[in-house]
């Protein structure tokens, strides 16, 4: 079930792997030459949410960057339920800045940037201290291209990629009107690859290890590890690697999950809940769960306690996605904050003035698409999901009626 | 041919939704909710007028992409060898 890839090496406890360590244990970073068809032989998808091959991905921007390409190695990690962006950069900061050259070399990229939450303390202290270590060999042919530190907003949509783009650009963390999307025309109007840190760890270790490697974990089609965030009602909530396929109940297990859990919220605030019942032999495989209508997303795996209300969760989170609008876009701006108050009005029963849920229901199908980005789609999908997972409820505070629970906040974070 | 919407451009003036409701509804907040319906050879001209008339320049028409439809090949019997080869890479 746990596989240890990324994660593999000294303990949480040990700080940031220095580079001395690093390639005493995996050897020198490898030469980028002929990667791209081992990625593609290898399946690895990318771990940012949209779950895109990662080959395809880097062959389109070679393509077009023409050796002015831009890499662009997102650790933004604004979704407040995931934590294993910082985990990685923070552990393994060498991964990372090796799946970063690899990734400039292959594409042609005369630029390379690491985007880091400025909120991740840690995250940014380790990729700082390792960009210095890198810096001092750079002249013994190891990283061509000077790495570039930026650190990202704390929003939540800091990690979108045209806003990532923009915020280097013209500092100004919005996203922007697409197309051109980044691989077009991105940061300085140059063919940009928008990449997760973890997608670029995992390529470091492709590079070294091989496809054939990669695909020995994993219980499916998809193979490979991902590194994902259990949290909610678990006593050890956490980042942990696990083999893709595993199912959310060992996951949960492996955590420490109480007994009695009604539902579990998968890929984050961008993603959906699911009844417990129905989501305890999912494999957390992107391919499958997209199939099954949910999502894998960013590897969010949260279990709502069993004495937390769903509509009162759902309620602070639509709040939260209200409240992180870029405020550009009509739809967006009043859409999110008109279902976020009327899900806050039903989730304090009597508040409720009976249109409500009718509301939700006509709001929930408009939203999507209606935006220069995906932001109103995230908070539209999570609102259709509660709607279904927890109908009685909503129904029971629309009528009036108690809260089936009434004792707890029903924080979701 | 469909009609796009620069979201951060538009401000909800409406005036698209009036020259062109066959296409063009608003939210309740006074936004565009566009139909994927292609616009017809009859509504072309409307909605060119919405696109030319909208206060901030937020329309656009765009074509829609058509599937590629694979032609049976006609000369292929009388064609051998690379010129075969060649006649194959130039067919739609």
């Amino acid at each position: 079930m746990t596989a240890q890839r990324v994660l593999a090496g000294p303990p949480a406890a040990g700080g940031p792997e220095s580079l001395v360590d690093h390639e005493r244990r995996l050897g020198a970073r490898p030469r980028a030459e002929g990667l791209i068809p081992v990625l593609e032989a290898s399946g690895v998808l990318g771990r940012g949410g949209a779950g895109f091959p990662v080959a395809r991905k880097w062959a389109t921007v070679a393509e077009r960057g023409q050796g002015r390409a831009v890499v662009l190695a997102n650790g933004a990690e604004g979704e407040p339920l995931s934590a294993k962006d910082r985990a990685i950069m923070a552990r393994r900061p060498h991964l990372v800045l090796d799946g970063a050259a690899l990734a400039a070399e292959a594409v042609g990229a005369d630029r390379v940037i690491l985007y880091v939450g400025e909120e991740h303390v840690a995250a940014v202290a380790a990729i700082e201290r390792a960009v210095g270590e890198r810096a001092a060999f750079r002249g013994r042919g190891h990283d061509r291209t000077p790495i570039e530190l930026v650190t990202a907003p704390a929003t939540y949509i800091a990690g979108e990629e045209s806003a990532a783009v923009h915020f280097i650009d013209a500092g100004d963390a919005r996203p922007t009107t697409v197309p051109p999307r980044p691989f077009e025309r991105g940061v300085g109007g140059q063919s940009t690859l928008v990449q997760n840190v973890e997608s670029l760890a995992q390529v470091a270790l492709i590079a070294r290890f091989g496809d054939a490697w990669y695909r020995e974990v994993g219980t499916g089609a998809t193979r490979g590890s991902a590194v994902v965030t259990i949290g909610g009602a678990v006593s050890h909530p956490g980042v942990l690697e696990v083999a893709i396929g595993t199912t959310v109940r060992d996951v949960a297990t492996s955590a420490g999950a109480v007994d009695g859990v009604g539902a579990v919220l998968l890929g984050g605030y961008f993603g959906g809940w699911l009844r417990a019942h129905e989501a305890w032999d999912l494999p957390l495989d992107p391919v499958i769960l997209r199939s099954a209508g949910s999502a894998f997303g960013c590897g969010v795996v949260h279990l709502l306690p069993p004495d937390a209300c769903g509509v009162r969760a759902t309620a602070r989170i639509l709040g939260y996605m209200a409240g992180q609008s870029a405020a550009q876009c009509g739809p967006c701006v009043f859409g999110l904050r008109a279902i976020a108050d009327a899900t806050a009005r039903l989730a304090s029963p009597g508040r409720a003035d009976g249109r409500d849920l009718e509301r939700l229901v006509r709001w929930s199908g408009q939203l999507a698409g209606r935006g220069a980005c995906r932001h109103p789609d995230g908070a539209a999908g999570l609102l259709r999901s509660a709607l279904r997972v927890f109908a009685d409820e909503f129904t029971r505070h629309e009528r009036g009626r108690t809260c089936s629970q009434p004792g707890r906040t029903g924080r979701a974070a | 041919m469909a009609i796009a919407v620069d979201r951060i451009a538009c401000d909800g003036h409406g005036i698209c939704a009036e020259l062109l409701p066959e296409r063009i509804d608003l939210d309740d907040w006074g936004y565009p909710i566009v139909s994927p319906e292609p616009i017809s050879r009859e509504l072309a001209d409307r909605a060119r007028r919405a696109v030319a008339l909208c206060p901030v320049l937020a329309l656009r028409l765009r074509p829609i992409p058509q599937p590629v439809v694979s032609q049976p090949t006609r000369r292929r019997a009388a064609v051998h060898g690379s010129r075969a080869r060649a006649a194959r890479r130039l067919e739609p």
